[in-house]
């Protein structure tokens, strides 16, 4: 599924936060956003999946969905967003109560994110009895028991300790090398973009524009090899001296605020 | 160089002994220099009436017993338990006086001896309260309350109380049993009737227009400052008008307590309402979720502790409303209505009696409620276990 945005403007009353964005985000590609905080990238998510309406301009979607895709464009939260009064399986089985499956069906796509996630020994306890990481997995069990097309994470690492964030990136990239499903992840943390991505969108702080539109050339299964470390230092520092001025603004306004 | 002590945490004078023991042994040793009551004018001792027929000394020593196996028991708990019997048996001697026909008024060595003894049901409690399970949630709770209706007892009686000030819990008791058709039949009509017809009705109402209300919201601006003009409302006031537009019969009470329960119901179902996260709603959108159905699997499950709340509160408000509307009209029953009469007619046992089954049914649908809401919001924060 492909992303088309173009001229993207979002006003909150008075306050613009996305002023002129043009995107595509290609069939299969995963484009981290990073940015000062406050520059709209959440704001920028919402609008992608379609719960805020843009002031003006345009967002599509083309493509074609995968088999069984009960919700083409789907969100993995910084909070989990896990109903406190569900355990684990039926957190999962919220988001596929409205479509008419069969049980059989049910149960086999809540089994099969228990499996992926390594969950199935904990699908009766409930959230507040898992780690923070355990309930991330959740969360993402729960995005892919109905098959998405795309994927909105919204700082889905952020919550979570330095550890747990790499057990979960291990998670994602395992994820998106069998399935191509296409991600616009939004973050404010340098080395999961680099991990992750493809290509890195630098907003600038509010009014949120395009700075810059960085592709990452390593294939991501061989970023962790020594040999491509000289190239990512590269783009890090880039995208480092991007981010800085950036934030250094955005931090000198708030103090004026 | 000084040498460390025997004991390195041994601090201060606090830890050379057990303080709280010592004070209880000197209180009693001061009790049995004073006499334990009265037979016939002359003051009767700890001992002199040994042949006169008194069983004090033996009480004496049980629990001077108790204290001692209590102090050497291997587990500080089952300690507590032994000692919990010496003072049963303490509380039990001014009752045994009663019955041998002392007067206890002047009996300054037993009431010395019970505040010794009170001390030790205090030191009992403390380490019974620290046990995990039924001990600490049942039986400290139950013992407080069966020390305070012993205490009740024994001191009305002592203390030679007229009865129609405050009878001891025991003619209460018995006035329950001698009246129970007459208590029964009141029940059934102010409890079973017009306190849960008009609960229902109240609470329900309130339900329905606060999930409205969120709905259409110049309808919660409205009807917000209304909630609070209506809970000054003076149910006295309230009642005889509702009497008048409702008649006699359940319906006028059921209308008290529709007005009583409804806006804190409403309020509470409207808090309840709004306490769904911003995040957990976005997940709701984000799945295709319309309004009945983000209502229905999230929000309403969400507001479960405040509709409790509500519940609760309006639990105890419709029984005070049922009974003070009845005495402003109704057929001739109900627990108002005998609370208003049998004042009239000092016959205040019966008073007493229907004040104890008002208490009942108030602490056990309150009660009720709150074990309903422990079984369906055990996720809750509020009931994380502590």
């Amino acid at each position: 599924m492909r992303l088309l945005v173009s001229d993207l403007t979002h006003r909150y009353d008075d306050l613009t936060v996305l002023d002129g964005i043009d995107l595509t985000l290609a069939e299969g590609e995963i484009l981290a956003v990073i940015g000062p905080s406050g520059c709209g990238k959440s704001t920028l998510l919402g609008i992608a999946g379609g719960i805020v309406a843009p002031t003006s301009g345009s967002i599509r979607v083309e493509g074609e969905v995968p088999d069984g895709c009960l919700n083409p464009i789907t969100f993995i939260f910084q909070d989990f967003a896990l109903l406190p009064w569900r355990n684990v399986e039926d957190n999962i089985a919220l988001v596929l109560e409205h479509h008419p499956l069969s049980t059989a069906e049910r149960r086999e796509r809540i089994d099969d994110g228990l499996r992926r996630m390594g969950l199935s020994e904990f699908r009766k306890a409930l959230p507040k009895q898992l780690s923070g990481g355990m309930r991330q997995r959740v969360g993402i069990a729960r995005a892919l028991a109905v098959r998405p097309a795309m994927l909105l994470l919204d700082e889905p690492l952020s919550a979570l300790d330095a550890q747990t964030r790499e057990l979960l990136m291990d998670d994602f990239l395992d994820l998106w090398r069998r399935e191509k499903t296409t991600a616009l992840y939004v973050t404010h943390n340098l080395d999961e973009a680099l991990r992750l991505a493809d290509r890195v969108c630098v907003l600038s702080r509010r009014p949120g524009r395009i700075r810059e539109l960085v592709t990452i050339d390593e294939p991501r299964e061989r970023r962790q090899e020594p040999s491509a470390q000289a190239h990512l230092a590269e783009v890090r520092d880039r995208l480092w001296h991007l981010m800085k001025a950036e934030a250094q603004m955005a931090d000198r306004e708030i103090a004026r605020a | 160089m000084s040498t460390l002590s025997a004991d390195p945490y041994r601090t201060s004078l606090r830890t050379v002994a057990d303080w709280g023991l010592v004070a209880i042994a000197v209180l009693t040793l001061a009790a049995l220099a004073l006499p334990v009551g009265a037979l016939g004018g002359a003051p009767v001792g700890w001992f002199g009436g040994m042949m006169g027929g008194t069983l004090a000394p033996l009480f004496l020593i049980g629990v001077v017993l108790a204290v001692v196996a209590g102090r050497s028991a291997p587990k500080r708990v089952w300690g507590a338990w032994v000692e919990l019997g010496g003072v049963a048996l303490a509380w039990l001697l001014p009752l045994h006086l009663l019955n041998e026909g002392v007067d206890l008024s002047a009996g300054w060595g037993l009431w010395l001896f019970l505040v010794a003894a009170t001390l030790l049901l205090w030191r009992v409690m403390g380490v019974l309260a620290g046990v995990p399970g039924w001990t600490r949630s049942v039986v400290v709770p139950g013992l407080f309350g069966l020390g305070l209706l012993v205490g009740w007892e024994v001191l009305v009686r002592g203390f030679q109380v007229p009865a129609i000030l405050l009878p001891p819990p025991s003619r209460i008791a018995s006035a329950l049993a001698a009246h129970a058709p007459v208590l029964w039949d009141d029940f059934r009509q102010t409890v079973l009737t017009s306190v849960l017809r008009g609960y229902v009705m109240g609470c329900g109402a309130g339900f329905l227009v606060a999930i409205l209300a969120d709905r259409l919201p110049f309808l919660a601006r409205g009807l917000l400052p209304l909630g609070n003009l209506a809970s000054a409302i003076p149910v006295v006031g309230i009642a005889p008008i509702m009497v008048m537009w409702f008649g006699f019969d359940w319906q006028s009470k059921a209308a008290v307590i529709v007005v009583m329960t409804f806006f804190p119901m409403m309020i509470n179902t409207l808090a309840g309402l709004g306490n769904s996260e911003r995040i957990q709603l976005d997940l709701m959108r984000s799945y295709g979720a319309g309004y009945g159905r983000t209502l229905v699997k999230l929000r309403l499950p969400n507001a479960l502790p405040f509709l409790f709340n509500g519940l609760k509160i309006n639990s105890t408000l419709a029984l005070i409303g049922a009974i003070v509307a009845e005495f402003f009209g109704t057929p001739v029953v109900g627990m108002g209505f005998r609370i208003s009469t049998e004042v009239a007619r000092m016959n205040l046992d019966i008073v007493w009696a229907t004040i104890a089954v008002a208490a009942l049914t108030g602490s056990g649908l309150y009660g009720g409620l709150a074990l309903l809401e422990r079984a369906t919001t055990a996720w809750h924060p509020s009931m994380r276990r502590r």
